[in-house]
Parts: C-alpha cells; sequence; structure tokens
C-alpha cells in the first residue's frame, strides 16, 4: 500500500526515549495475531514528527490495536517500531515518552481530579510547586479548575473526558495518543470537544495520533489521515486528498458525508470522448479521465458522484434520470432519496422549492467530479 | 376504599411469613440471650425460676481476672491472625493474578484448606505439633535440633493456634483479594502503566487502593470470625497450658458448662457481640456516608 520508508534506520540506538525529543513514528513490517488469529497482517506506516494522525476505519479494522501497540500496550507479533531509529518494542510504556487519553478515560476512581492529573508527575518526582503550576494550568485551560478536588465519580461524562484529556496534557510527553476520547459522549458535546480539539491542535507541536471511527473527526483534526479497514491500511494523506482522490470505492464511500454514491454502468468509448452508460443516464467524462479510461481493459465499472456533485441547472451539466423516492427538506438544502437502475442515490439539491417524493426528476452531473471504479475489484481506475 | 387498602398490605402479606422465621430463627435466641445475662441462673433452673440481677453479670466480669485475661486472648489473636491473614493472602493474590498455564489448578489447591472441617484441622495439627512422633519435632530432631514445646509451653502454644488458624484461613482472603484484583478497571491499570508506573508502585497507589472496599469487608469478616474461633483452639490445646490461649468462646462455654453459670456466659456472649455490632456498625456508616456524599456531588455535577 504506502512506500516502505525506513531508510533512516541503520544502527538502532536501544535505550529509552529520550525525552522532550519529538520523534518520527515508524512502524516496520509491524504485524499482530492473538493465536491463530490474524488481526494486522504486516504493514508499513511512517509518521512525521509534529503531526496529526489519525487513525480511522469502521469498527474491528485494527486502528485501536495499531495504537495500542505504539503504547506499550500489546505486544507486537512480528516487525518493530521506531522512534527515530530507535526500536520501542521491548520498551515499557513508561520508557516511550508517550501520554495517552483513552475511550472510557481510565480515571484513577480513587484519586482526586487533582491527583489523576498530576499522578504521572508525582511518579517523575516533580517538585510540588512545578506539578501544582503545571495542574493549574492545564485545568485553567480545559475550564474544570473547580473540579479539582472532587473524585472522578462525581463527575459528569463530558467533566470526566476534560479531565482524561488535562492528565494526557499535563505531561510534556513527545507523543500524545488519543483512543476514541470522544465516542462516549453525546453529539453537542462531541462536536464542542472536536473543536476544542482542534484548536489545541495548533497550539501543541508534539506528535499526535488520534483513533476514531468518525470520519468527521478524521477529517476536522487530521493533518493526516490514515484509513484502516479489514486490518489493511487502505490509504494514507491529507483530508483533501482522500476526499477528492480515493483510491478504492472503501476510502471514498468513507470519507464525506453524506457519503458517495456508487451506480454501474459501461465504459463506452467513441472517438476521444469516453462515457458511462447505465440505467437512466449517458455521462461524458472530462477529457483528462477519458484519456486515462482508453488504457483501461475492464469495461464494467462502477462510478462514484458525491451527493454534492448533482446540481438542478442543466445548462452545463449532463442530464441524469433519478425517481425521487424521498425528500428531506432542511430548510437551506434538501437531501433526496433517489432511485437509479437498483441503488439508491442521495442527492443534494440547493432548489428553494421542495421537490415531490414519487416524482421522476432530471438532474444535471458535474462530471468533472465523477470518479470511476472497477466493478471487480473496487480500485478506482 | 377497601380494595385499595388490602391491596397496599399485600406486600406485608407475602413479607410475613419471611419475617416470621426471621424472628424465630434470630430474634428469639437472641432476645433470650439478652435475657438470660440479667439472670443469676443455672441450668438445674428452669428460666422463670432464675433470680434477676440487672446488671451484676457485666459487673461482675469487669472484675473477673480470668475473663480479662481471655479477653486480652482473644484481642491479641484476632490481631495477630488476621494481620498475617491479610498480609498474605493479598500478597498470595497480587502474585498470582497473571494467566499463567496451570494457574487454575493451583488457585483451586491454594483454597483447599478452607474446605476442610475446623475439627479436622485441629485434629490435624495436633498429630503435627505432638512432641515425639509430629512431623515438626521429628524433623528438627533429624536436623540435629532441640524439639520446640509446640503446645506445652504457653507462648508456643499461643502461636501453634496462630500458626494453624493462619494456615487454615489465608485461603478466604487470597480468593477474595483474588476475585477484587480480577475486577479492577483494566484501563485504569493501562493508563499507569503509561504514566510511569513501576509495578510496585501500581500495587501501591492504584490496585491496593481500588481494592480497599473489598479488604475493609474481608478484613470485618475475618476479624468477627478470629473472634469467635472456637474449634481449632478447643481439639489443640482446650484454652491451655494455663490460660494462654483460653479465648473467649471457650471461656463462654466453660462458664456455661463448668461453673454452671448461665448469666454470666450470657452476659459474655453479649459482650462479645456488643463488641462486634461495633465494628460492623462503624463499617456500614462510613461506607453509607462515602456513598451519600458521592451521590450528592454527581447530582450536582450532572446539574452543570
Amino acid at each position: 500500500m504506502i512506500k516502505r520508508d525506513v531508510a533512516g534506520v541503520k544502527t538502532p540506538v536501544w535505550g529509552k526515549v529520550r525525552e522532550g525529543e519529538v520523534p518520527r513514528i515508524i512502524f516496520d513490517q509491524v504485524a499482530k495475531s492473538y493465536g491463530a488469529v490474524e488481526v494486522l497482517p504486516p504493514f508499513d506506516l511512517a509518521l512525521d514528527d509534529n503531526e496529526f494522525t489519525v487513525l480511522v476505519g469502521p469498527s474491528g479494522c485494527g486502528k485501536s490495536t495499531t495504537l495500542r501497540m505504539l503504547a506499550g500496550l500489546e505486544t507486537l507479533s512480528g516487525g518493530e517500531i521506531y522512534f527515530d531509529d530507535k526500536p520501542v518494542s521491548k520498551l515499557e510504556p513508561k520508557d516511550r515518552d508517550l501520554a495517552m487519553v483513552f475511550q472510557d478515560y481510565a480515571l484513577y476512581p480513587h484519586m482526586t481530579i487533582a491527583k489523576n492529573m498530576s499522578f504521572a508527575l508525582r511518579l517523575a518526582r516533580a517538585s510540588k510547586s512545578e506539578i501544582e503550576e503545571k495542574v493549574k494550568r492545564v485545568a485553567e485551560t480545559l475550564n474544570i479548575s473547580q473540579l479539582l478536588d472532587r473524585k472522578p465519580a462525581e463527575l459528569s461524562g463530558g467533566q470526566r473526558q476534560r479531565v482524561a484529556m488535562g492528565r494526557a496534557l499535563v505531561r510534556d510527553a513527545s507523543t500524545f495518543l488519543f483512543d476514541e476520547p470522544l465516542s462516549n459522549l453525546d453529539a453537542k458535546l462531541r462536536g464542542k470537544m472536536r473543536a476544542e480539539l482542534a484548536e489545541m491542535r495548533d497550539t501543541i507541536d508534539k506528535n499526535m495520533v488520534y483513533v476514531t471511527h468518525d470520519q468527521v473527526e478524521a477529517m476536522t483534526l487530521g493533518d493526516r489521515i490514515v484509513v484502516m479497514s479489514d486490518g489493511l491500511i487502505q490509504q494514507q494523506g491529507t483530508p483533501e486528498e482522500l476526499f477528492n482522490a480515493p483510491v478504492n470505492k472503501f476510502v471514498a464511500g468513507f470519507i464525506g458525508s453524506p457519503s458517495m454514491n456508487f451506480i454501474e454502468g459501461e465504459l463506452i468509448v467513441e472517438g476521444d470522448v469516453t462515457s458511462v452508460q447505465g440505467a437512466g443516464f449517458k455521462l461524458p467524462l472530462d477529457a483528462e479521465t477519458s484519456a486515462r479510461m482508453k488504457t483501461v481493459q475492464t469495461r464494467n465499472v462502477e462510478i462514484g458522484l458525491r451527493p454534492s456533485s448533482f446540481t438542478t441547472d442543466l445548462t452545463s451539466a449532463a442530464p441524469i434520470e433519478l425517481k425521487v423516492v424521498v425528500s428531506e427538506y432542511l430548510g437551506a438544502q434538501s437531501v433526496l432519496v433517489t432511485r437509479c437502475g437498483g441503488a439508491d442515490v442521495l442527492v443534494e439539491t440547493q432548489s428553494a422549492a421542495p421537490i415531490k417524493a414519487g416524482t421522476v426528476q432530471t438532474f444535471g452531473v458535474l462530471t468533472d467530479e465523477i470518479r470511476i471504479f472497477d466493478k471487480a475489484s473496487g480500485l478506482r481506475l | 376504599m377497601q380494595t385499595a387498602n388490602v391491596n397496599r398490605l399485600t406486600p406485608y402479606l407475602f413479607l410475613a411469613p419471611a419475617a416470621l422465621i426471621m424472628a424465630i430463627a434470630l430474634l428469639y435466641p437472641i432476645g433470650y440471650m439478652i435475657y438470660a445475662s440479667f439472670l443469676d441462673w443455672n441450668p438445674s433452673q428452669r428460666i422463670g425460676e432464675a433470680e434477676f440481677v440487672g446488671l451484676r453479670n457485666y459487673i461482675n466480669l469487669l472484675s473477673d481476672a480470668a475473663f480479662l485475661e481471655s479477653f486480652r486472648v482473644t484481642i491479641s489473636f484476632a490481631a495477630i491472625v488476621v494481620s498475617i491473614e491479610m498480609f498474605v493472602g493479598v500478597g498470595l493474590a497480587l502474585l498470582l493474578d497473571r494467566n499463567i498455564r496451570g494457574m487454575s489448578l493451583l488457585r483451586t489447591l491454594f483454597i483447599l484448606p478452607m474446605m476442610i472441617a475446623p475439627i479436622v484441622v485441629g485434629l490435624m495439627w495436633r498429630y503435627m505439633y505432638h512432641p515425639t512422633v509430629g512431623i515438626f519435632n521429628r524433623t528438627l530432631k533429624s536436623l540435629g535440633l532441640e524439639p520446640v514445646p509446640w503446645l506445652s509451653d504457653g507462648s508456643w502454644a499461643f502461636a501453634s493456634v496462630v500458626i494453624a488458624d493462619v494456615w487454615q484461613w489465608t485461603p478466604f482472603i487470597f480468593i477474595l483479594s483474588l476475585a477484587a484484583l480480577q475486577s479492577l478497571p483494566q484501563s485504569a491499570m493501562e493508563a499507569s502503566r503509561i504514566d510511569g508506573a513501576t509495578g510496585w508502585q501500581q500495587i501501591i497507589y492504584i490496585k491496593l487502593p481500588l481494592m480497599m472496599p473489598v479488604l475493609i469487608v474481608t478484613l470485618l469478616l475475618r476479624l468477627i470470625d478470629a473472634f469467635k474461633v472456637l474449634e481449632v483452639i478447643l481439639v489443640l490445646t482446650n484454652g491451655g497450658p494455663g490460660l494462654s490461649t483460653e479465648i473467649l468462646s471457650l471461656r463462654i462455654s466453660r462458664t456455661a458448662s463448668e461453673f454452671r453459670e448461665l448469666g454470666e456466659a450470657a452476659a459474655m456472649s453479649n459482650f462479645l457481640l456488643i463488641l462486634l455490632m461495633v465494628l460492623t456498625f462503624g463499617m456500614f456508616f462510613y461506607n453509607k456516608a462515602v456513598e451519600m456524599r458521592a451521590a450528592r456531588l454527581r447530582a450536582a455535577a450532572e446539574e452543570d
């Protein structure tokens, strides 16, 4: 999937990770299996230093396992993880200079919030004044100063989440790990915390590795996103790259909301123009895509169209006939569930007048936004 | 109106049999004992014939040197055995809380002593402590060491009963601690590893504090049991030599059967009962207070 990039690894330097240095994190042929069950076949992954990397994928894709191996909470079944040129897979979590936020917050139930936050500093024998100062500063930025004397059981879910975040931030770790930190919050709170995290991302120059199943979190937070599925890294790149140039159907369907529509069709080459023909449409492709399609062997394809790629303005767009099944009027826009052949197709329109369900409508398609996928392999052509 | 009343009474109707059995099986004997403690009563009399003497039995107890000595023996026995058992039991649990092949078999073996009837434990240890044919003295002899007067010297006898009790009851603390350990929140343990805790620091700062509620209940249960211990000591030393191992239960049983002072025996029992109740209620109210504080603060937090 990705280029193997462990060129910097020549003479491994053993020993614990030096504090303060923000390392590049390199997974070299890392694999994980539980007994006979292989959950992660060997993979490579390189995370640039000071980057906010999001591992995203549906549950069971191996993203959390990857993070836990990085943290040292799971052993590796093969391969090695390097921090710059230091192999770390044999190091205890504490020697990797990490801080982590857990999905269930993992607060120490018997300690007050202040003690929870300062636990690592106290273990490291930091001075009392230093501990106090750091806890106070982080508590203020997270708005939890008034909670410092309480126990975790006395807090609401959102407050606990903040404390978990605070406990990680108090430490000057070089790498911060987040394991679905927002998934236990209600939608409103999640949106708020997401915005705060995005703000934090810009102020902290450290490695951040964030695991989530929510593509919205991935898109809004990640400098770089690694999309995983079934234990395999499907694609990695910036949010824009993933959105505009997905390598396969999985990534295309996973990134973006509402998700991309897939409609079966057949490639037809007529002179210089290639088009895709299917039930109720014949869409000409733009010049660049047309040229590329000429070299393609297969004729059976699926076109990927985002709901936003449709328009009601037919003057400059290719027409497609869709039967409207459900019309969801949301004020500024409508989301239509339509049917094309056997497939459901979501269409976003800006049209002022509500569109009636049950009618057959002709929409325009912005042909330069069409993505073509091989029907058999799911790869983008 | 009539039906509503009947309906309201229904739950009590269903509760009545249980309440009745409770009253007969629990309250009646205790009430009987409390009443008896105010009587000068000897076993040849019916209870109605006994003379009512008010608090005389209790006052007598406070100046009865043998009772006070027995009380002291009981307290030190309970304190010593429970301390050792807690230390060893919790330690073993911390050691064996891991997934190694054969661990479940080992755990089962560890709790075997607890399953043996106390009388049998007493007999077993009495043979092992036997001055000439017991395994301990034979071993000492074969090593060329002096035999030890396990049961015939006051201090040694006390140590011997302590050893037997520790052998039998450490497993009780072990299994409860192990259960507590295995139900600790796993993610908090992982968080502490990330925060930099070593194995020992995990035990001291995370595991033990989190186990504390279970440990306190375990301690209390063991303490109550240790205060009432009878069979093993009865078989091993019968309280001797002298009064060196005469714990309260033995004293009570001798007061009733040998000295034929049922009233005084009842007073002693009440004394023990009050002691244990103070322990239990203290515990209970402490827990309640902690829980209520947490609930109140949580309610306040949810409102924020």
